[in-house]
C-alpha cells in the first residue's frame, strides 16, 4: 500500500479482540511486521490487546474478532463491538465455524464440567463466582450471534492474507484473498 | 417374519443369504438387488449380513457398508418389523399427513423417527412416493396404501398391533388408481403388443424416423431422442465384453410426478416396445428398467408382461423371428434416492454402487452401464418412440409445437377437484390445464416439481413446451389457502434429505438454506437473512457438480420473487437476531451452578412468537 497521498484522511478506528480463540490470529496479524507502520498512517487502534484500552469507542469503523463464542463475557463483548463498529470482520477458523473450542459441543457441557471438577472423595465443586462468566450451552461462530460482514478464513490466515484483506478494505475494495492466501492448488 | 433384534447369524441367514448370491452370480454389479432381496428376507442388513454379503460378492467390506448406508430404504439398524413411512411431500402436508402421522404414533406410543421398544414398529417420513393425486399415503415395508384418513390409520394401527402379516391386510388399503382424466395420442394408442414392432423396417429407418420425428426426452432435460440414439450406435462398445444398453429410467423421484408409475401400470407394453425398439436401432441385447423402490409392488405385475411377451417372442432370441434381433429386459429396483435418476447416478446404482453423479464428459452414450455405450430415456419418452415406430413420424409432428412435437403427460394434484394424469398436445396453455382438472382460486402452480419453476397467476397464460415451460410432468396446485413461503419451505428440506453428498456447495449449501428457511419460519429472521438466501441460491446454482444442487434453489428464487409478501409477513428483525435464544444458552450452566442472580440472564428481549407479533429490543444487551 502506498501511503503517501495528499491530504491526510480521517484515520479509521480499527478495535480487535480475541473471545474463544488462542491469540493465534493476533500473533498473525502481528506477522505483517513493518507494513504495521504503513498501516498506521491509516487506522488508529481502539480497543485491541494492542492498546489494553478496555472499551470501544462508540465511533470504530471495523471491528476484527478471533475466536468463538463460548460464554456469557464473549456475547458481552461482541455485542459490544457489533453496536459500536460499522464493519465487523471475523478472523479465523474458530470465529468462522466455532474451531478448536467447538469440540466439545458434541459432549454436554455439564458432563465436561463434572469430569473436570470431581474431586476423588469430595465430589463435585464447579466454580460459581460471579466474577467467572458463565459458559453456553454450546460454543457458536460469531455469525450465529450478530451479523458479520466479512469473513477471513485460515487458522490462523497468514500475515500476507490479513495484509491484503485490509488494504483491500480500506481502500473501498470488497476483498478478495484468490490463489496463495486462501486456497493454493 | 423374523424378530428384529437377531443378528446371530443363524442358519437361516446364512441360507437366504448364500440363495440370494447364487441367483445373482454373486456379480458384484448387482449389489443393489443382493441388498434389497437379502433385506426382504432377513428384515434388515446387520453388521455380520453385511459382511457375509461383501465375502460371498468378494467386495470390500466398506464398499457393502457404503452402498447400504447411502440409500434410504436400506436399513443397517433394526426398524422394526413394521416399517411406516409417511409421505411427506408438500401435497402430503396439504391432505393432513402431520396430523394423522401424529395420531399413527399417538397410538404406538411411539416418537416419529424411532422404533418402539419391542421392535415391532417404526414411524418415519420419507421424500414423495408418487401417490399425490390420491394421498396422503404411507409405505409399510415399501408397500403403498393410499387415501389415509383417521379410520384407516386406526385400522393400520390394529394389524400392526396384531401382528398380522401384511399379506393378509385388506386389499382395498392398496389400491393404487391410474386416475387417467385426459387422453390423447399416448394414452389412447390403440397397439397390439408387437404391433410397433412389426411395423420396423431397418434400424437406420426407424432412426431416421425417430430423428424427423422430433422427439426430446421426456425425462426433464429435452434432449433429442434420435441423436441420442444415433450417437450411441455409433459409439463402438469397448474391453473384454463389448455391448450396448438400453435403460428405462423410472425412478420418477421428482416430488408431484406419478405419470411414469401410470403409465407402467397401463401401457408397460409400450413402453416395453419403445425399449426393444431403442435396442434394434442402437444395437443392444439388453435392457434395463430402472423402477424406484417406492414402486416395488409394480415389479410383479411387470415381471408378469415381460413373460407374456417373451412367451409371444416379443422379447428374447430372434424377436419375431428375425435372426440376429436379440433383445431382452431386465427390471432393477432403486432404493429410495431421487439421486438416482439423475441418469449417470443412475448407472452407478445399476453397477452396485452408491448413486453419485459421474462426470461428463464421458456421457452415458458412449460410455455408460459397465463403460458401455447406453441410450438412457425417461419411461414416457420410450413409450412416445413405439408409438412413432408405428404411426410414423409425419402423423406424430402434427401434433404439438413446431419446437415440442407430440404430446406431454402430466401428473396434476394439489388444489383442484380431479387430480390424475392429463395428457395434452404440447403448447397447452397453463390456464387450459387448471380450467381441466377444475382448479379454483388458484394463486401459484409448481411445474417439473421441487427444482422447477413456480409461476404466479400472471403467468397461467404460458405454455407447456420446451420452448416456454418445460417439464418432465410435475404439475402442483396451489389455491389461495395456501402458503408459499411453506411450499419452499418444505422443498428446502426436501433437498436435504436428497442431497448425495458428494460435492460440499450441495451438501453444506441445501442445509444452508434450510436453516435460513427455518429461521425465518421460527420469526428470527430480518433481511440479513434474506440477502444470505441470495447468496447461497447463486451458488448452490454455480458451483454444483450436478442438477440437483443447480436447481435446489429454484423454489425458494421464485417465490422469493413472487410471493414476496410470505416471507416479508415472518420478517421480524430489523437488523439481525441469531436463529436460537441466547439466553437459554445458558441454562445448563445455571442449573450446575445454581446461579439464577441477573449476570446468569442476558436481558435480551427475546420473541417467543411466530408470528409477527411480539417486540423488539434489539439484540444488544
Ligand atoms: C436430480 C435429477 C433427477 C432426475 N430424475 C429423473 C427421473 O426421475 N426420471 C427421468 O426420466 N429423468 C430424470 N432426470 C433426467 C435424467 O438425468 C436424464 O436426462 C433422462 O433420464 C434422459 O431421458 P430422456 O432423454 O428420455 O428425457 C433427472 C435429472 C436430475 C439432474
Ligand atoms: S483460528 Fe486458529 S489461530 Fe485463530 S484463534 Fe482459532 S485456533 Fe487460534
Ligand atoms: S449437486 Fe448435490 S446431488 Fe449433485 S453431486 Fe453434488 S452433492 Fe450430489
Ligand atoms: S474432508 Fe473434505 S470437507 Fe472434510
Amino acid at each position: 500500500m502506498n501511503a503517501s497521498t495528499s491530504a491526510p484522511k480521517r484515520k479509521l478506528k480499527v478495535a480487535t479482540t480475541s473471545l474463544a480463540g488462542c491469540f493465534g490470529c493476533h500473533m498473525s496479524f502481528l506477522d505483517i511486521d513493518e507494513r504495521i507502520l504503513d498501516l498506521i498512517e491509516l487506522i488508529e487502534f481502539d480497543r485491541s490487546p494492542l492498546t489494553d484500552i478496555k472499551h470501544c469507542s462508540t465511533d470504530c469503523d471495523i471491528g476484527i474478532i478471533e475466536g468463538g463464542v463460548c460464554n456469557a463475557e464473549n456475547v458481552h463483548v461482541l455485542h459490544e463491538f457489533r453496536k459500536n463498529c460499522k464493519i465487523l470482520i471475523a478472523i479465523g477458523a474458530c470465529s468462522i465455524n466455532g474451531g478448536l473450542p467447538a469440540q466439545r459441543n458434541s459432549l454436554d457441557i455439564r458432563d465436561i464440567l463434572a469430569a473436570v471438577y470431581a474431586q476423588p472423595g469430595r465430589g463435585v465443586h464447579i466454580p460459581n463466582d460471579p466474577e467467572i462468566p458463565l459458559l453456553l450451552n454450546e460454543v457458536h461462530p460469531l455469525h450465529e450471534v450478530v451479523k458479520i460482514d466479512y469473513f477471513l478464513p485460515g487458522c490462523p490466515p497468514s500475515g500476507d492474507a490479513i495484509w491484503k484483506f485490509l488494504t483491500d478494505l480500506l481502500a473501498g475494495r470488497t476483498p478478495s484473498l484468490g490463489h496463495g492466501l486462501i486456497h493454493f492448488d | 417374519m423374523r424378530t428384529a433384534n437377531s443378528s446371530g447369524g443363524g442358519a437361516d441367514e446364512k441360507g437366504v443369504i448364500e440363495g440370494v448370491l447364487s441367483r445373482h452370480g454373486h456379480d458384484a454389479t448387482r449389489l443393489m438387488q443382493i441388498l434389497r432381496e437379502v433385506q426382504e428376507g432377513l428384515g434388515w442388513l446387520s453388521p455380520s449380513i453385511l459382511t457375509a454379503i461383501a465375502d460371498g460378492a468378494k467386495l470390500p467390506r466398506a464398499r457393502v457398508e457404503g452402498v447400504a448406508g447411502f440409500y434410504h430404504f436400506f436399513h443397517t439398524e433394526p426398524l422394526g418389523r413394521y416399517r411406516v413411512l409417511w409421505s411427506d411431500n408438500i401435497t402430503d402436508r396439504m391432505q393432513g399427513n402431520a396430523d394423522l402421522m401424529a395420531r399413527m404414533c399417538k397410538k404406538l406410543w411411539l416418537k416419529a423417527g424411532n422404533v418402539s421398544e419391542d421392535g415391532l414398529v417404526s414411524v418415519d417420513t420419507t421424500s414423495c412416493t408418487g401417490m399425490c393425486d390420491q394421498g396422503p399415503a404411507i409405505l409399510v415395508n415399501y408397500r403403498p396404501i393410499t387415501r389415509m384418513t383417521p379410520e384407516r390409520v386406526d385400522k393400520v394401527v390394529d394389524l400392526i398391533r396384531r401382528q398380522v402379516p401384511l399379506a393378509e391386510w385388506p386389499a382395498e388399503f392398496f389400491l393404487v388408481e391410474d386416475n387417467i382424466r385426459r387422453k390423447d395420442a399416448l394414452l389412447s394408442h390403440d397397439l397390439a403388443p408387437g404391433d410397433a414392432l412389426r411395423a420396423l423396417k431397418s434400424p437406420q429407418d426407424v432412426l431416421e424416423a425417430v430423428k424427423a420425428s422430433g422427439l426430446r426426452g421426456r425425462g426433464g432435460a429435452g434432449f433429442s431422442t434420435g441423436q441420442k440414439w444415433e450417437f450411441c450406435r455409433n459409439a463402438p462398445g469397448t474391453g473384454s465384453s463389448p455391448a450396448h444398453y438400453v435403460v428405462c429410467n423410472a425412478d420418477e423421484g421428482e416430488p408431484g410426478t406419478f405419470k411414469d408409475r401410470v403409465l407402467l401400470s397401463s401401457c408397460a407394453d409400450l413402453v416395453f416396445e419403445g425399449m426393444t425398439i431403442a435396442g434394434y436401432v442402437i444395437g443392444a441385447k439388453k435392457g434395463l428398467v430402472y423402477l424406484r423402490g417406492e414402486y416395488r409392488y409394480l415389479m410383479e405385475p411387470l415381471n408378469e408382461v415381460l413373460q407374456r411377451r417373451r412367451a409371444a417372442n416379443l422379447l428374447g432370441k430372434s424377436v419375431l423371428g428375425q435372426i440376429g434381433f436379440d433383445f431382452d429386459i431386465e427390471i432393477h429396483m432403486g432404493a429410495g434416492a431421487y439421486i438416482c435418476g439423475e441418469e449417470t447416478a443412475l448407472l452407478e446404482s445399476l453397477e452396485g454402487k452408491r448413486g453419485v453423479p459421474r462426470k461428463r464428459p464421458p456421457f452415458p452414450v458412449t460410455s455408460g452401464f459397465l463403460g458401455q455405450p447406453t441410450a438412457v430415456n425417461n419411461v414416457e419418452t420410450l413409450a412416445a418412440a413405439a408409438l412413432i415406430a408405428a404411426k410414423g413420424a409425419a402423423w406424430y409432428k402434427t401434433l404439438g409445437t413446431a419446437k415440442s412435437t407430440g404430446t406431454k403427460v402430466l401428473s396434476i394434484s394439489g388444489d383442484c377437484a380431479r387430480p390424475g394424469v392429463y395428457e395434452y398436445p404440447y403448447g397447452v396453455t397453463v390456464a387450459q390445464v387448471l380450467a381441466d382438472c377444475g382448479a379454483r382460486d388458484t394463486q401459484a402452480c409448481q411445474i417439473a416439481g421441487a427444482s422447477g419453476l413456480c409461476i404466479a397467476p400472471a403467468e397461467f397464460g404460458r405454455r407447456i413446451a420446451f420452448e416456454d415451460i418445460p417439464t418432465g410432468g410435475s404439475f402442483m396446485i396451489f389455491d389461495n389457502s395456501r402458503d408459499m413461503f411453506e411450499v419452499a419451505r418444505n422443498f428446502a428440506h426436501f433437498f436435504v434429505h436428497e442431497s448425495c453428498g458428494f460435492c460440499t456447495p450441495c451438501r453444506v449449501g441445501t442445509t444452508l438454506l434450510k436453516n435460513g428457511m427455518d429461521k425465518i419460519h421460527e420469526g428470527h429472521g430480518g433481511e440479513y437473512d434474506i440477502n444470505d438466501i441470495w447468496r447461497i441460491i447463486r451458488t448452490l446454482k454455480t458451483a454444483s457438480h450436478c442438477g440437483l444442487g443447480q436447481t435446489a434453489g429454484n423454489c425458494v428464487a421464485d417465490t422469493l420473487q413472487k410471493f414476496r409478501p410470505s416471507y416479508e409477513l415472518r420478517l421480524n428483525v430489523h437488523e439481525f437476531e441469531p436463529a436460537f435464544d441466547l439466553d437459554k444458552a445458558l441454562s445448563k450452566m445455571r442449573e450446575v451452578t445454581g446461579r439464577d442472580d441477573p449476570g446468569a440472564h442476558f436481558h435480551i428481549a427475546h420473541r417467543k412468537s411466530k408470528s409477527g407479533i411480539g417486540t423488539k429490543a434489539g439484540d444488544e444487551a
